[in-house]
């Protein structure tokens, strides 16, 4: 039949482990032949006797829906039906299991083949042992629901009875399984609830949160205010006083140097009592340092800084200083954002436990490998010798990727030998020690040619940076729209200092370039006498494909011009440009990111008084050639209109005083609520002929542009500032 | 000290501060995990349970001014009259994402259609507004209240 499976980069073993359960495992290789660098990921299937199919879910679920869509490709290749699934999380070790984090929207891009090839070679190792058993040819069999049928002889058999004799085959090479036609899908495509809603719906513990083992202890934090400040000292005796009190803790949360302490975990018999045993605390810090650093500096020195030459140059072409002199019109405006926290409804936790074995964890992380490592290095621990094991997630919109509250609960719990402890943040630590969506200055400048192009496009980007570079989700890249189609460009970069913690969030990076951008490109659009769409398409030019050596990423034109005329034509969108100030306006947006093309248009109104009410949106995306789960990516969608509003009208910034934040709860950090929420988001995903993509963050950006630009139209009044309510 | 509960239909007895929330005497004495802490000061109502049928912030309620009031959590919010069909709903139109506020939104929407069964789009934004959902199901949670709504009126069985 094929070679020993041994010899191929990707193959698939199945094997008999007992009680009539075969368990399939395909080892996949990932990246291009020869690119061994690029590592393997491993799926698998167990088929239980009774016809049943177990199938592992690698990556974190954070509610991006990736614990329902992985099964889905798998089972689609292995031509089973859905109800026939029981869906498992896989442990975490991406050394079997390939890259295990929810982020960058890529959990579908890299799964979408291997997944599916996994799927078909297990399907076609029980055909085959159909196909020996009834002395038929492999060609002749059909396969549905779990069963290969023979139709000359009125056979059939389950997979379950035809696994044991599958067990023993050799492997078929992966790549040479044939997948199905996309015609023919019967899951991929369809809708189906989530693998946990029914558990969710009945409050079943599935969080990290709710982690319970026995004799476990709880842990509340007081972490200093002041990032990177250190603990000086404490009332151990008060807070020991309090009954319940186990310990007090001294902890390193990553932002300081090994060795010293940045936090003090309380350790007690209940939650509820740490947290208020903290009040007799009285820590001391050591943070003089660091409290020179506040919002009011930063604008402060963000001025300064676009006054003056920038710090370093992001992406040249032509001379677009010259090209602005000699243009027939030029457009100067000034964009900022602020800082912004994730605030995942669940507060950060964890729950560890040390004993002679070594570590093990229960974290709701996005990135537990990266956990894993930063803990091993911080306390000289073996990799080997932690367990992570992964919880559903309270939401996760990149806060975390970052690990600092599994550092936390693992040195409490190596404090405590022998015993379990759930770490909890209060809502308070939640929202003053995040990493941060960084705030941001932006200069722009553009010129207009004769004919209305853009013939210059200058941006000087005030952001935060560390010996020359940015910090972490706060660069700004060469190929930001529209500067590799402009003939004269200078997109330029100063960096601020900070003592902040900055990270990821959702479509970060995005979030706040989309705003910036597109609202800027508006008003160019406004003073070529035309509207964006318009400016957007005349810019675009001919289908092409800007840096092609990004692959997937590669910036193609066609593909934004698709999204761009469908929403047009959703929205019954109007070319002539309305005099601004009727008190109702459209605004358009639109954006590429995370392999998405996204265009959106928003009906806005303003009243006398200012308050903006966002009527309806329409979203057209291109995610590719199928959206595998459409009930779900609907959800995707909305989502992120939703969450790109709220960081946009409601208030939403996180200010520094002194070097610590100032905003605490829900009042000072407002969400989204329901009465805030648009009536109707109509969404349309144009199907292209490309590999699908991921969809928890491309369709967040172009909303915040999309409204800025509505309530220019409807009052007059540019939004080129984030943070006002 | 010792303090006598209804909870979920059961008679319960607990050894704890009487200034200790429900919401905490649910999670860690009483081992019901599925109400949730999210701001720990009545903002976002992810720990929403209803009193005597009355939806409350159990992370604001002492356990001891609790009473005899019988407490429903999202455990059990099927003997609610309009629990079934709103757990329904829930499922039909795969209301949740990360699905962390969800336990708190049926427990509102359960009081909500078991009061006002005729809610119109305003009522259901005015009573929805006190649950925060950071995940932005809205469109969704409207959805599936109106489907709920509607097997609540009509009578039929969820």
């Amino acid at each position: 039949m094929n070679a020993p499976a041994i010899s191929r980069r990707s193959f698939i073993a199945a094997s008999l482990i007992g009680a009539g359960v075969v368990a399939f495992d395909a080892r996949l290789a990932l990246g291009a032949p020869g690119d061994e660098a690029a590592g393997t990921v491993n799926a698998y299937v167990r088929i239980l006797p009774d016809n049943r199919f177990v199938i592992g879910a690698k990556n974190p679920e954070i509610g991006q829906g990736v614990k329902t869509m992985l099964p889905m490709l798998i089972a689609e290749e292995l031509d089973i039906d859905w109800d026939q699934v029981v869906v498992e999380q896989t442990p975490v070790n991406s050394a079997t299991y390939g890259r295990q984090v929810a982020g960058g929207s890529r959990t579908t891009p890299t799964s979408w083949l291997l997944m599916r090839q996994a799927g078909a070679a297990a399907r076609s190792m029980l055909v085959q042992a159909a196909a020996a058993k009834w002395a038929v040819d492999a060609g002749t069999l059909t396969t549905a629901s779990g069963m290969v049928s023979h139709a000359g002889s009125g056979r059939s058999a389950s997979y379950a009875s035809l696994a044991a004799d599958a067990a023993k085959l050799a492997a078929p090479a992966l790549e040479e399984v044939p997948l199905k036609d996309e015609a023919d899908f019967g899951i991929i495509g369809t809708s189906r609830m989530g693998v946990d809603t029914p558990a969710i719906v009945t409050g079943k513990p599935l969080y990290g949160i709710d982690t319970d083992l026995p004799n476990m202890a709880y842990a509340a934090i007081e972490i200093c205010p002041v990032f990177k400040g250190t603990v000086v000292g404490f009332d151990e005796a008060a807070v020991k006083a309090v009954p319940g009190v186990i310990s007090v803790v001294p902890v390193n949360s990553g932002l300081v140097e090994k060795g010293s302490f940045d936090a003090l975990a309380i350790v007690a018999d209940s939650w509820w009592t740490a947290k208020q045993a903290r009040t007799k605390l009285n820590a001391k810090w050591d943070d003089a340092q660091f409290r020179k650093f506040s919002t009011d500096s930063y604008v402060e020195a963000a001025q300064a800084a676009l006054a003056a030459p920038a710090d370093g140059a992001i992406f040249k072409a032509g001379d677009a200083a010259a090209a602005l002199k000699g243009a027939v019109k030029t457009v100067t405006a000034d964009y900022d954002y602020p800082f912004l926290a994730h605030a995942t409804l669940e507060p950060q936790n964890c729950t560890a436990q040390f004993d002679a074995d070594g570590l093990t964890l229960w974290a709701p992380s996005q990135a537990p490998e990266g956990g894993r490592a930063q803990i091993a290095e911080l306390m000289d621990l073996a990799p080997e010798a932690i367990t992570i094991h992964l919880t559903r997630i309270g939401g996760g919109f990149g806060r975390r990727l970052m690990s600092d509250y599994m550092l936390q609960a693992a040195q409490i719990a190596r404090a405590i030998p022998g015993r379990p402890v759930k770490l909890l943040y209060t809502r308070e630590d939640d929202t003053a020690h995040d990493y941060y969506r960084p705030a941001g200055w932006h200069r722009f400048s553009a010129g207009l040619d004769e004919e209305g192009s853009i013939a210059s496009f200058a941006d000087h980007f005030v952001t935060f940076g560390e010996d020359g570079k940015p910090v972490r989700a706060a660069g700004l890249s060469e190929d930001e729209f529209p500067a590799p189609l402009v003939p004269n460009v200078d997109l330029s970069v100063s960096y601020l200092e900070t003592n902040m913690p900055t990270g990821w969030l959702r479509a970060p990076g995005s979030n706040a370039l989309g705003f910036v951008f597109q609202s800027f490109l508006d008003e160019v659009a406004e003073a070529a006498g035309v509207d964006l769409p318009t400016l957007m398409l005349r810019t675009l030019g001919e289908d092409r494909v800007f840096f092609p050596e990004k692959g997937a990423g590669a910036f193609n034109t066609g593909r934004a011009r698709a999204v761009i005329e469908q929403v047009v034509k959703d929205a019954g969108w109007s070319h002539a440009r309305p005099t601004p100030g009727s008190g109702k306006g459209r605004g358009f947006g639109f954006y590429f990111s995370h392999l998405g093309y996204f265009a959106e248009v928003l009906d806005a109104a303003v009243s006398q008084d200012g308050t903006i009410t966002v009527e309806k949106v329409w979203v057209a995306g291109d995610i590719g050639s199928q959206v595998i789960n459409p009930m779900n990516a609907m959800q995707q969608v909305q989502g992120s209109v939703i969450d790109g509003l709220a960081q946009a009208m409601i208030g939403q910034k996180i200010d520094q005083v002194d070097g610590a934040v100032v905003q605490r709860n829900f009042d000072g950090f407002p969400l989204m609520r329901i009465d805030g929420a648009p009536r109707e988001i109509a969404v349309n995903f144009v199907k292209s002929q490309y590999s699908p993509t991921g969809l928890g963050e491309p369709a967040l950006p172009p909303v915040i542009p999309a409204l800025a630009n509505a309530v220019y139209a409807a009052s007059g009044k540019r939004i080129r500032s984030l943070g006002f309510a | 000290m010792t303090i006598k509960l209804k909870v979920n239909r059961e008679e319960r007895s607990i050894d704890v501060d009487p200034d200790k929330p429900l919401l905490w005497a649910l999670r860690e004495d009483m081992k019901l995990p599925g109400t949730k802490f999210g701001c720990g000061a009545g903002l976002c109502g992810a720990c929403t349970v209803l009193l005597d049928g009355q939806p409350v912030r159990s992370c604001q309620t002492p356990i001891g001014s609790v009473g005899n009031a019988a407490i429903t959590t999202i455990e059990d919010v099927s003997s609610q009259p309009a629990g079934p069909a709103v757990l329904a709903a829930w499922q039909e139109l795969d209301v949740p994402q990360c699905g962390y506020c969800q336990a708190g939104q049926i427990m509102t929407a359960t009081w909500m259609l078991g009061e006002f069964p005729d809610v119109s789009p305003d009522d259901i934004d005015g009573m929805m507004s006190g649950n925060i959902c950071r995940c932005s199901t809205y469109m969704r949670i409207r959805e599936a209240i109106g489907q709920a709504a509607k097997t609540v009126r009509t009578g039929e069985k969820a």
